[in-house]
C-alpha cells in the first residue's frame, strides 16, 4: 500500500499544526463559529446534534493493520470506544471534544492518516473499488490513480472553495463496485483499440435532492493526461458552477443546465490550454506509485485447497458464510473475505475498538496486514488463503463479524439519521434494525438472495437510497417520521435511479411495506433471478400492488 | 483599508475611483465598465490604470469569452487587476488569478479585496495574488505566520514553487 515519504509526512504534520492554531483561535474567540465553520469542515470536523463529529478519511478505503489499531486507540482515547464506517469508505467519531481534536489528529499522523477534506466544499476523499488489485475482472489497479488524484487534490489552492462538495471515484473493473456513475467525477479504467489502458470520464452523477446518472464526456483519456483533464473540469466548475443556491451548486446541475455537449466543449477547450503542461504525468511517476501497490508475497497454489473444500462439504454454517461473504480472488487458492458490520440489532457500519483491534490481528495473521473499507460499510480482508478460511471464520464469529449476509436483505446501508445528525428528518438506524430483525432467519435471507436496501434519514441522501434496489427516504410529516419507498435503483455499471412507488409510509408500517415488496418479488421471480432483474423485467406495478393494494395502483396511474 | 504586500503593510498608492467620480491624477483603479467605456481617455492620462472585476464579471457566462480573456490584450497597459472575494467561501477568484498569471502572463499586481482572511492567504499567494486588502492590520504577525504554515504543496500553481512531485524528482536525481 502507499507509504508516506518525507514530503507527505511534513505536509500532514504542518497541516495538523495549522489546524491546532485554528482551533486555538476558535477557543479564544478570535474566530467566530461562522468563520471557523469552513475551516473545521475542510478538516472533516462537523458540529452535530450532540457533539462534534470528526470524519477521518481513509483514501480509497485502504488501511494497514497498524492504522486500524490506531483508529481503535482513537476510539478509546477520544470517543466512546467505537467508530462508524461510512458509505464513502471513511470512519467517523461521534464524540470528540474540540480542544482534543488537534491531539487526535497528531496521533493519526503517526500512522499516516488525517482528516483533510473530510468535508467542506472541496474535493473529498477519493474512493475506489474495494476489491482493487484482487478482483478477477480488472483492467488495471485503480488505486495507483486514486493515490495520484489524492495527492493532486489535497489542499489544492484553486479548488478548496468550490461551489459545493466534490466527489471522485475510480474503478478498474468491469463490474463497478465504486458507483462511478453517481459521483461528481467517475473514472472507469478501459482499454483503447491498441490495448492501452486509460479512463472513461463520467461527470455530473450524484444523489442528494436531485439524483442524476453521470454523463460520459470522454470515452478514453490517456493516463498521462489524468490530472490536466481533472484540473480542466474543476476549473470550469469552479468558475461557472452555481453559487446562488446550495441545492443547485453541484456539478451535476451545471452539466444538466449547459447540456453535456456544451459542458464537454468547455472542458476540452480549457484542457487544450493546459494539457501538455506541468500536470502531465510522466510514466516514471506512474511506475513509482505502482510499486506501492505491488502484490503481497502470495504463496503459489495450483488449485482450490482440498481442506477448504472438505470443510465446505461438512460444515453447513461455514458453507453459508462462504457462499455469501467470500468473493472470487484473481489468484488460485485465495479468497476475498468480507467482514459484515451488519449484525442483528447492530448499527450498520459501527465497530468497537476491541473489534477493530481483533480485525487488525486477523489481518496480520491471515491477510498480509491489510484491510479495506467498502461503501456498503463493511470490512474486507483482500488476500486470505483458502487453507485459512475455516479458522478465520471461527475467529470472525467470535468478534461478531461473521454474519453471513453480504449483499443480502439485512446488509443494509444506512446513514446515521436522526439519532445523530442535525440535518435528518427521520431515524435510519432503528429502521435498519427492525428490518434486520424481521428478516433474521438466515434461510429466508439466503432464499431472497441479492438485495440492497439503502436508508437515508433526509433528502441529502447519505444512505444512497436512490441507488438501493429498495430505497427508504425519511421524511417529516407534521412531526411524524414517514418513509418514501423507491424501487429499482442500482449503483453499478447499469446504474439506475429508484422510482417512487407510492405515498410515504409511517415508521410503524415501513417494515411491513418492505416485506410486501419482497413478497411480490418472491411471487414473480423466475429461477435464479435476483430482485433487481425481476423489477426491471416487470416494472413497479406488481410491487406497488403488493404494498398499497390494487386500488392504489389505479389511483396512482 | 490596509494593503498587505510582500508580507508588509504598505501605503496604497492607487485611488479607487467610483463610476461617477472624476478620475484623479495618479494611479487609479476603475471598474471594468468604466475601463471598457473610457479606455482611450484613461490611457491618455499617462498615469497607471488598474481594473476592478467583480467575481461574476470576471468569470462571465459559461462559454462566452471570459472577461479575463477579453482584457488579456490590455494587460500590458494595466498596473493592477483587482479580484473580489464576495465571501471567502466564493472561490472563483482563485481560478481567475491563475488565468491572469499562467495563461496571460500578467506581471502587474493581482489584488485580493473583499472578504480576505488569513486562513486563505496561502491559497491566494499560490494562485498568484500578491496584494491583499486586509481589515485588521494589527494582526500582521498572524498573516506572516499563515504565509509559511505549509512548506511544500502537491500541485504546481501560479507561484511557480516546486511542487512535491518536482521536489521528489529532484531528490531522486541527487540520490
Amino acid at each position: 500500500m502507499y507509504r508516506y515519504d518525507e514530503f507527505d509526512r511534513d505536509f500532514v504534520a504542518e497541516r495538523v499544526e495549522q489546524f491546532r492554531g485554528q482551533v486555538g483561535r476558535r477557543l479564544s474567540g478570535e474566530l467566530s463559529e461562522e468563520e471557523f465553520r469552513p475551516l473545521r469542515l475542510l478538516n472533516g470536523l462537523y458540529l452535530q446534534l450532540h457533539a462534534y463529529m470528526l470524519r477521518v478519511v481513509i483514501p480509497y478505503g485502504m488501511l494497514s493493520s497498524r492504522q486500524l489499531r490506531m483508529l481503535a486507540q482513537v476510539a478509546r482515547r477520544y470517543d466512546r470506544g467505537y467508530g462508524h464506517f461510512t458509505t464513502r469508505q471513511n470512519i467517523q467519531f461521534n464524540w470528540p471534544k474540540l480542544e482534543e481534536v488537534p491531539d487526535l489528529l497528531a496521533d493519526l499522523a503517526t500512522v499516516e492518516m488525517h482528516a483533510i477534506q473530510g468535508s467542506g466544499n472541496s474535493i473529498r476523499n477519493v474512493t475506489a473499488d474495494q476489491f482493487a488489485g484482487v478482483a478477477a475482472d480488472e483492467v488495471e489497479d485503480p488505486r495507483v490513480y486514486a493515490e495520484i488524484v489524492r495527492q493532486w487534490s489535497t489542499l489544492h489552492p484553486e479548488f478548496t472553495f468550490l461551489p459545493r462538495k466534490f466527489k471522485i471515484a475510480l474503478t478498474g473493473a468491469g463490474h463497478d463496485r465504486a458507483a462511478v456513475r453517481v459521483h461528481d467525477i467517475g473514472l472507469a479504467m478501459v482499454e483503447d483499440a491498441a490495448g492501452e489502458a486509460g479512463f472513461e470520464v463520467i461527470v455530473g452523477g450524484g444523489l442528494g435532492r436531485t439524483p442524476m446518472i453521470g454523463k460520459t464526456i470522454r470515452e478514453f483519456l490517456a493516463k498521462r493526461d489524468l490530472l490536466s483533464y481533472l484540473e480542466a473540469i474543476l476549473r470550469i466548475y469552479n468558475q461557472f458552477g452555481r453559487r446562488d443556491n446550495k441545492y443547485k451548486a453541484r456539478i451535476k446541475i451545471l452539466v444538466h443546465e449547459l447540456g453535456a455537449e456544451k459542458f464537454t466543449e468547455l472542458v476540452e477547450a480549457e484542457w487544450r490550454e493546459i494539457k501538455d503542461g506541468t500536470l502531465e504525468l510522466p510514466a516514471e511517476e506512474i511506475e513509482r506509485i505502482e510499486a506501492y501497490f505491488a502484490d503481497p508475497p502470495y504463496e503459489t497454489f495450483e488449485a482450490d485447497d482440498a481442506g477448504y473444500l472438505a470443510m465446505l462439504a461438512i460444515d453447513g454454517a461455514f458453507r453459508r458464510w462462504a457462499t455469501s461473504n467470500l468473493f472470487p480472488h484473481k489468484r488460485p487458492g485465495y479468497a476475498i473475505v468480507n467482514l459484515s458490520l451488519k449484525p442483528l440489532d447492530g448499527v450498520p457500519g459501527d465497530a468497537t475498538a476491541a473489534q477493530m483491534e481483533a480485525a487488525a490481528d486477523l489481518a496480520d495473521r491471515y491477510g498480509f496486514g491489510e484491510i479495506r473499507i467498502t461503501h456498503e460499510q463493511n470490512l474486507v480482508l483482500p488476500y486470505v488463503a483458502q487453507r485459512d478460511l475455516h479458522d478465520l471464520w471461527r475467529a470472525l464469529d467470535e468478534i461478531g463479524f461473521a454474519t453471513p449476509n453480504i449483499g443480502q436483505v439485512t446488509d443494509i446501508i444506512s446513514c446515521p439519521g436522526l439519532d445523530f445528525c442535525s440535518l435528518a428528518s427521520a431515524r435510519s438506524i432503528p429502521v435498519a434494525q427492525r428490518i434486520g430483525r424481521r428478516f433474521r432467519d438466515l434461510d429466508r435471507q439466503f432464499d431472497i438472495g441479492e438485495l440492497h436496501i439503502n436508508i437515508s434519514g433526509c433528502i441529502n441522501a447519505c444512505g444512497h437510497h436512490h441507488v438501493g434496489h429498495i430505497g427508504l427516504l425519511g421524511v417529516d410529516r407534521k412531526g411524524e417520521e414517514y418513509y418514501q419507498i423507491t424501487l429499482g435503483g442500482s449503483a453499478d455499471e447499469n446504474a439506475s435511479l429508484g422510482e417512487i412507488v407510492g405515498p410515504a409510509v409511517s415508521y410503524d408500517a415501513v417494515v411491513d411495506a418492505i416485506e410486501a415488496v419482497i413478497a411480490a418479488y418472491l411471487e414473480h421471480r423466475e429461477p435464479d433471478e435476483p430482485f433487481i432483474e425481476t423489477y426491471r423485467r416487470l416494472g413497479a406495478e406488481p410491487f406497488k400492488e403488493s404494498v398499497y393494494g390494487k386500488e392504489s395502483v389505479h389511483d396512482a396511474a | 483599508m490596509t494593503l498587505l504586500k510582500g508580507g508588509e503593510i504598505v501605503a496604497d498608492e492607487w485611488a479607487a475611483v467610483g463610476d461617477d467620480d472624476p478620475v484623479p491624477a495618479g494611479p487609479a483603479i476603475v471598474s471594468l465598465q468604466r475601463w471598457q467605456g473610457e479606455r482611450e481617455e484613461l490611457l491618455r492620462r499617462n498615469h497607471p490604470v488598474g481594473v476592478r472585476l467583480a467575481s461574476d464579471e470576471a468569470s462571465g457566462a459559461p462559454g462566452a469569452p471570459g472577461v479575463i480573456e477579453e482584457i488579456s490584450a490590455d494587460l500590458d497597459r494595466l498596473g493592477v487587476v483587482v479580484l473580489e472575494f464576495a465571501s471567502f467561501t466564493d472561490g472563483r477568484a482563485y481560478s481567475q488569478a491563475r488565468l491572469l498569471r499562467e495563461r496571460y502572463g500578467f506581471e502587474g499586481e493581482v489584488r485580493a479585496v473583499g472578504n480576505v482572511l488569513r486562513d486563505q492567504y496561502q491559497f491566494m499567494l499560490r494562485c498568484g495574488f500578491d496584494a491583499f486588502e486586509v481589515v485588521d492590520p494589527g494582526k500582521l504577525d498572524g498573516w506572516r505566520e499563515a504565509a509559511s504554515e505549509i512548506g511544500a504543496w502537491y500541485q504546481p500553481a501560479a507561484d511557480r514553487r516546486q511542487s512535491i512531485p518536482a521536489l521528489r524528482h529532484a531528490a531522486r536525481g541527487r540520490a
